[in-house]
């Protein structure tokens, strides 16, 4: 069994549960405090992939005198998707969620459906764009390094520091900020928040924001990480964070980077046994986890689940 | 006042195909064989759509992999008559022969197989409720899709190839309205009105005592056998059956049809099945017309992509604007059925 856990499988495990974790914290916390699976996150994610292959493009060519690429050009392309995300996770709360949030949970459902198709169809028709993947740039030269046995690159060590960066970054805001108590507030109980004086909707609205700038840095790190680029790309991403969420128990922050994680790692050692079963075996957690244990592992007790 | 219906609706069908048929006939040729496939496509997606508003609308339970059991029926009935009889393509001028017989037979062994699928998955899932149970179904239906994808006996990626086109108009209108009746009276009768009580409230239907696993699940088998009905039509439409015309997308479009329809209007469903593949192969061949622009060394086609975009869009602003589908939850006189006084 040494090499179906060796040091590669781990390293490999946790870069893509950086990813699908930065993807989960999105569909967890619009779920936490609206009750809606958003099917259309996995196409913010492809949004922000698309949003740093233009911005990475952008940026080089306007400031290519002034910094060659590497860290600080990074920096700048993760800025733009992560706002790319932010605006488009916004845009469609603003035109498709907003106007259904009082009506049955299940139109606002089939309109998460219609976004994303929106998403993906618009960018695969949009002639600029085109339905064919493409090649994702080397926004900094890569740098391989060995430990022990197994072979680590800088853009692994990117993607668990930024992934890492950014969770810290939103436990804290959640855990001691007023504007994370007022969202705690409002995935609690919305109508008791509103007589607080809490704005619902704005935080419902900056809620969006986070999870669509997190799914913009998830899509530059996969990009990074996987170098092609597809308007469909972010189904199977999206569908696997959600079970990640579901799995650490949905609604629940730390809960949605515990399941990713083990998504990860769970992922990367069945496609070394077979990649049907890689594919296919996110689903059979799914369907196990809410047959035996619907809350998820971190999940509390709640009623309507099940 | 005639209890069933059954004969004016059995009229209003018989005119339909005699119009049809008299207006595609090699004399008369106003119907040429691009239009008439254009409305066996229809029909086939009336018998998808109206069978996943069984499971949606009538039920309410909202079930996103319906194209799953639509693929299993397509490659049971393919692999019958292609693999297994190597049945020859029949004469189109003949109506009924023993070829026919058995591809008919071929169908219904199709739709048997997707039943016992769907009672396969509908026992585990249907114990989950709303948003998870759209997301298991989902799952499933793209497990079905990744094994059929990986069984090379049935050409794996490639498809399973050249099996003759028998669906003729008149089969694909026989079976449409086999399932319009099955679903017209399933929802007319005892089980039907235990079905639509899960509906309105689960907790009190089942107060009152009904047996709302098992009448979940029976919805859930009869929906996919339809389903599977319709997609060996298809596959004997179009002389292939393809793990991606079962994918997540061609299952969004069913499940379109069905929200724009009337959740739980069979009327509804046939409706907007008509509707939406007029409207897609017009949009298509309008498409056609649009010249290819330069800018530059840029080359602008607009491609067909841009009838799935419209779709969206209209799919959302449907959801904003009137939430409860075209028809909402009325039907059509044919499909009532009136109580005896």
């Amino acid at each position: 069994m040494g090499t179906y856990f060796s040091l590669q499988q781990i390293i490999n495990g946790l870069q893509l549960g950086s990813i699908y974790a930065l993807i989960a914290l999105g569909y967890t916390m619009v779920y936490g405090i609206v009750r809606l699976i958003n099917f259309a996150h996995g196409d913010f994610f492809m949004f922000g992939a698309y949003a740093s292959y233009g911005a990475f493009f952008m940026f080089n060519t306007l400031l290519s005198s002034y910094i060659a690429p590497g860290n600080l050009l990074l920096v700048f392309v993760l800025i733009g998707a992560m706002a790319a995300g932010a605006c488009v996770a916004m845009l469609s709360n603003r035109i498709a969620y907003r106007r259904l949030r009082y009506k049955s949970k299940l139109s606002t459902l089939v309109a998460a459906i219609g976004v994303s198709m929106f998403l993906e169809y618009f960018f695969s028709a949009f002639p600029a764009i085109g339905p064919s993947p493409r090649g994702f740039p080397e926004v900094l030269p890569k740098v391989m390094w060995k430990i022990g046995s197994a072979q680590v690159s800088n853009y692994v060590v990117i993607d668990l520091v930024v992934a890492a960066a950014l969770m810290t970054g939103l436990t804290l805001l959640v855990q001691k900020t007023s504007l994370g108590r007022a969202m705690r507030a409002v995935s609690q109980d919305k109508d008791a928040a509103k007589l607080m004086g809490i704005n619902v909707e704005g935080i419902i609205s900056f809620t969006f924001l986070i999870g669509g700038a997190f799914a913009g840095a998830a899509g530059l790190l996969a990009g990074l990480t996987y170098p092609r680029i597809m308007p469909y790309m972010g189904i199977m991403p999206g569908l696997k964070a959600f079970i990640s969420a579901v799995l650490g128990g949905i609604g629940n922050i730390p809960g949605a980077m515990l399941g990713a994680y083990i998504m990860g790692m769970v992922e990367t050692t069945a496609n070394i046994y077979n990649s049907l079963l890689g594919e296919g075996i996110a689903f059979v957690i799914l369907i196990i986890v809410l047959l035996v244990r619907p809350t998820g592992i971190l999940g509390e007790k709640t009623a309507d689940k099940i | 006042m005639d209890k069933f219906n059954l004969p004016r609706l059995l009229i209003t069908t018989v005119a339909f195909w005699l119009i049809v048929t008299l207006l595609s006939l090699d004399s008369v040729n106003i119907l040429n064989g691009y239009v008439l496939v254009v409305i066996e496509r229809c029909l086939i997606f009336v018998i998808l759509a109206s069978s996943l508003n069984l499971v949606n609308g009538i039920i309410g339970q909202f079930s996103m992999g319906h194209m799953g059991f639509a693929a299993v029926g397509a490659y049971v009935s393919g692999t019958i008559t292609t693999l297994w009889l190597k049945l020859p393509p029949p004469d189109p001028g003949v109506w009924i022969s023993f070829p026919i017989l058995i591809f008919m037979g071929a169908i219904i062994v199709g739709g048997v197989f997707a039943a016992g699928v769907g009672l396969l998955i509908g026992f585990p899932s249907l114990r989950l409720k709303g948003d998870y149970l759209a997301i298991v179904t989902l799952g499933f239906g793209e497990i079905i899709r990744t094994i059929l994808n990986n069984i090379d006996y049935v050409g794996g990626p490639r498809g399973l190839l050249g099996i003759p086109k028998f669906s003729s108009f008149t089969i694909i209108c026989l079976f449409a309205l086999l399932v319009i009746v099955l679903l017209r009276n399933l929802v007319h009768c005892s089980h039907g009105r235990a079905m639509l009580s899960i509906r309105e409230n689960e907790l009190a239907s089942e107060l009152c005592g009904v047996d709302t696993t098992r009448y979940k699940v029976m919805g859930f088998v009869i929906g996919a056998f339809c389903a599977g009905i319709g997609g060996g039509l298809l596959a004997h439409l179009l002389t292939l059956a393809h793990p991606t015309q079962f994918g997540f997308m061609p299952s969004a479009l069913v499940l379109i049809m069905v929200y724009a329809g009337g959740m739980g209007s069979i009327t509804g469903s046939i409706v907007a099945a008509f509707t939406l593949t007029i409207l897609s192969e017009g949009l298509r061949s309008a498409i056609d017309y649009i010249p290819v622009f330069k800018i530059g060394a840029m080359t602008i086609r607009i491609g067909t992509e841009w009838v799935m975009v419209v779709y969206a869009v209209l799919l959302i602003l449907i959801m904003l604007y009137r939430t409860e589908g075209i028809m909402g939850m009325r039907e059509a006189k044919l499909l009532i059925i009136e109580d005896k006084q």
